[in-house]
C-alpha cells in the first residue's frame, strides 16, 4: 500500500496523452473504413473519409496530434485502496504540462475572467479529474480527449419537449436525440458518435453522457432496451443524411452510446454529447508486482 | 475530380458544382477576422497610405484569381529564418460573412476556403464574380500541413501568428465545392433534406 504512495507516474501520463492525441482507436479507425466503402464512389463524402483516414495514418506515423484542436483532456481514474489522488492529480497536472511542452497538445486552457491563456493547458478544473475508487488491485486510467467544435453542438433537452413531441420515455429519447443530430448538421465535425444520459441532474447527466463516449463501438448495451434505442438511433441519425462534414451522404454518425441515471420525480434531462470523427480516447493500466511496477497502455 | 493551379479563371470556375472534389495548388494565403477587417477597412473602404501602398500592390497582383484560406495555423520557425507549417486545418468561416464578399470583388478573388460554409451574401459573390466556397475537412491539421509545400512570407505579423496573411505554396490540397457559381450551396441543400427527413422520423412513431 504503501508503495502506491511513493509511486511516480508523471512520464507514464505524459505517454498517456501523447498516445491520445496522435494514435486515433482502432475501433475507430476501422469505423471510418467501413463508412468510407459504403459511401458513392467518388463522392465528396467517400473524398472526406478518405482524407481523415490519410490524415490519422501522417498523425500516427509522425507522432503530432491528429487535429490541431487537442481539446479538453478528461481523466476517468479508477484507483485501488491505498492510492493518494491528490498524488495522482500533481502528476497528471504535470504530466499535461510537459505533453503540452512536447507539443502533443496545443495550449487550451484559458481564463474565463481575463482571457488568457495558461500556456500549459492546466487551470482551475483543467484538465477535468474523476477518480473513483474500486475493489480490484490495480489502477485503470481513460483519458478522452474532448474537441471544441464538437463541444459545442453538445446540447441538453428538458423532457417533455411540446415541439418535438417528446414525453418522458424512451420515444422521447429518440426525438430530442435525432433532433441534436440534425442541429449539428456537419459542424461538430461529422461523422461522430454521440454519448448520450437519461435522467440526472443537468450536471450529473452531461457527465455519464461523455462516459459513454469511453465504450467501445462495437460493444452492447446490457440493457436489451438502451440497446435496441442505440442501434435504432444510429440506423436513423445515418438515414438524415448529412453526411461526413456535412457534405450529404450515408455516414453522419459511427456510433451511439446510451447510459441512464436515476432521476428526481420532477425532471427528466437527455443529455447528449457530440463527438467528432477525432474521438480521441486511451487507457493505462499499472499493476505492482513484487518489485516490479508494470504499466499497459491501450 | 478538378486540379486548378492559381491563378484561376472565370471558365475554371464556371465549371465547378457543388460536390466536386478538388486539388488546389500554387500560391494561396491565409486570412481569418483580423486580416479580413484590416483589408475592408485600409483597402476597400479606406484608400491605401503611402506605405500600405506596397503592400496593396502585392495583394492585388496575389488575390486576382487567387484563394484566401480560413486558418489559424502552428508554424514552426527554423534557425535560418524561413518557416514551415505544422498543423493548418480549416476554421469556421461564417465569422467573414460581414466582410467576404467584398473582398471577393475587390481583388476578383476566384475562391475561400475555410468550415462550415457561408451566408447568403458571399453565395451571391460568388455567384457574380464567379467564386466558390471550398470546403476543407475539419481536423485534418497534419494532412493539410503537409500540403504546404513552402512558406512563402507573411504579411501583418503584429496580427500575431494564427491571424497573420501567410503567403503559401500548396500542392494538392484537398477540398470540396460546397457553395458554387450557380448559386448552389450543400449547406441548405442538406439542411433542407435532413430536416425533411427528421420530420418523417417523427412522424412514424
Ligand atoms: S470538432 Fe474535432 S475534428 Fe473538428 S476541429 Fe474540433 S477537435 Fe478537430
Amino acid at each position: 500500500m504503501d508503495r502506491w504512495r511513493t509511486l511516480d507516474l508523471t512520464e507514464e501520463f505524459v505517454e498517456l496523452v501523447r498516445r491520445a492525441a496522435t494514435v486515433l482507436p482502432a475501433d475507430m479507425r476501422t469505423a471510418i473504413a467501413e463508412a468510407k466503402g459504403q459511401e458513392e464512389p467518388g463522392s465528396a463524402a467517400e473524398g472526406a473519409l478518405e482524407t481523415i483516414l490519410l490524415n490519422v495514418k501522417m498523425a500516427e506515423e509522425h507522432s503530432t496530434p491528429i487535429c490541431q484542436d487537442t481539446g479538453t483532456p478528461i481523466f476517468e481514474i479508477k484507483y485501488p485502496y491505498g492510492v493518494s489522488t491528490k498524488a495522482l492529480s500533481e502528476q497528471i497536472r504535470k504530466a499535461v504540462a510537459i505533453a503540452t511542452q512536447r507539443a502533443y497538445l496545443r495550449p487550451n486552457a484559458v481564463d474565463s475572467v481575463t482571457g488568457q491563456n495558461s500556456g500549459d493547458n492546466t487551470g482551475e478544473d483543467f484538465p477535468t479529474l474523476h477518480f473513483q475508487e474500486w475493489d480490484q488491485d490495480h489502477l485503470h486510467v481513460d483519458l478522452i480527449l474532448k474537441g471544441g467544435g464538437c463541444e459545442n453542438v453538445s446540447t441538453q433537452y428538458k423532457l417533455p419537449d411540446a415541439k418535438l413531441g417528446a414525453g418522458r420515455d424512451l420515444e422521447g429519447v429518440r426525438r430530442v436525440v435525432l433532433d441534436a443530430v440534425f442541429q449539428a448538421q456537419g459542424k461538430g465535425c461529422a461523422p461522430g458518435v454521440l454519448g448520450v444520459a437519461i435522467g440526472g441532474d443537468r450536471g450529473a447527466s452531461y457527465i455519464k453522457a461523455k462516459q459513454q463516449l469511453l465504450r467501445p463501438l462495437d460493444d452492447t448495451n446490457p440493457d436489451p432496451q438502451l440497446a435496441a434505442l442505440e442501434q435504432r438511433i444510429l440506423e436513423e441519425g445515418n438515414q438524415l443524411g448529412i453526411g461526413p462534414m456535412g457534405f450529404g451522404g450515408k455516414t453522419t454518425l459511427l456510433g451511439v452510446k446510451i447510459g441512464a441515471l436515476h432521476r428526481l420525480p420532477a425532471s427528466y434531462f437527455v443529455s447528449v454529447a457530440y463527438m467528432c470523427w477525432a474521438n480521441r480516447r486511451a487507457s493505462m493500466d499499472v499493476t505492482l508486482r513484487d518489485d516490479n511496477v508494470e504499466v499497459n497502455y491501450a | 475530380m478538378h486540379r486548378l493551379t492559381t491563378p484561376i479563371s472565370d471558365e475554371e470556375i464556371r465549371g465547378l458544382r457543388v460536390g466536386d472534389t478538388v486539388y488546389l495548388n500554387g500560391l494561396i494565403m491565409t486570412g481569418r477576422d483580423a486580416a479580413h477587417k484590416f483589408m475592408i477597412e485600409h483597402f476597400i473602404k479606406g484608400t491605401p497610405s503611402e506605405e500600405e501602398l506596397p503592400l496593396y500592390n502585392e495583394l492585388k497582383k496575389l488575390l486576382d484569381g487567387g484563394v484566401i484560406y480560413h486558418c489559424g495555423p502552428v508554424v514552426k520557425k527554423h534557425e535560418d529564418g524561413t518557416w514551415s507549417f505544422v498543423a493548418a486545418g480549416p476554421t469556421t468561416s461564417i465569422r467573414e460573412e460581414v466582410y467576404q464578399a467584398d473582398v471577393i470583388r475587390h481583388f476578383n478573388l476566384k475562391g475561400v476556403i475555410g468550415k462550415g460554409g457561408m451566408g447568403p451574401r458571399t453565395l451571391q459573390a460568388c455567384r457574380e464574380q464567379p467564386a466558390v466556397y471550398f470546403h476543407a475537412i475539419g481536423g485534418a491539421a497534419s494532412l493539410i500541413a503537409q500540403a504546404v509545400k513552402e512558406v512563402v512570407t507573411v504579411y501583418k505579423m503584429e496580427f500575431g501568428v494564427p491571424e497573420a496573411m501567410w503567403v503559401i505554396r500548396v500542392e494538392d490540397f484537398p477540398v470540396v465545392v460546397t457553395m458554387d457559381s450557380h448559386g448552389n450551396s450543400i449547406h441548405q441543400q442538406v439542411e433542407e433534406a435532413s430536416r425533411a427527413r427528421l420530420e418523417a422520423l417523427l412522424e412514424a412513431d
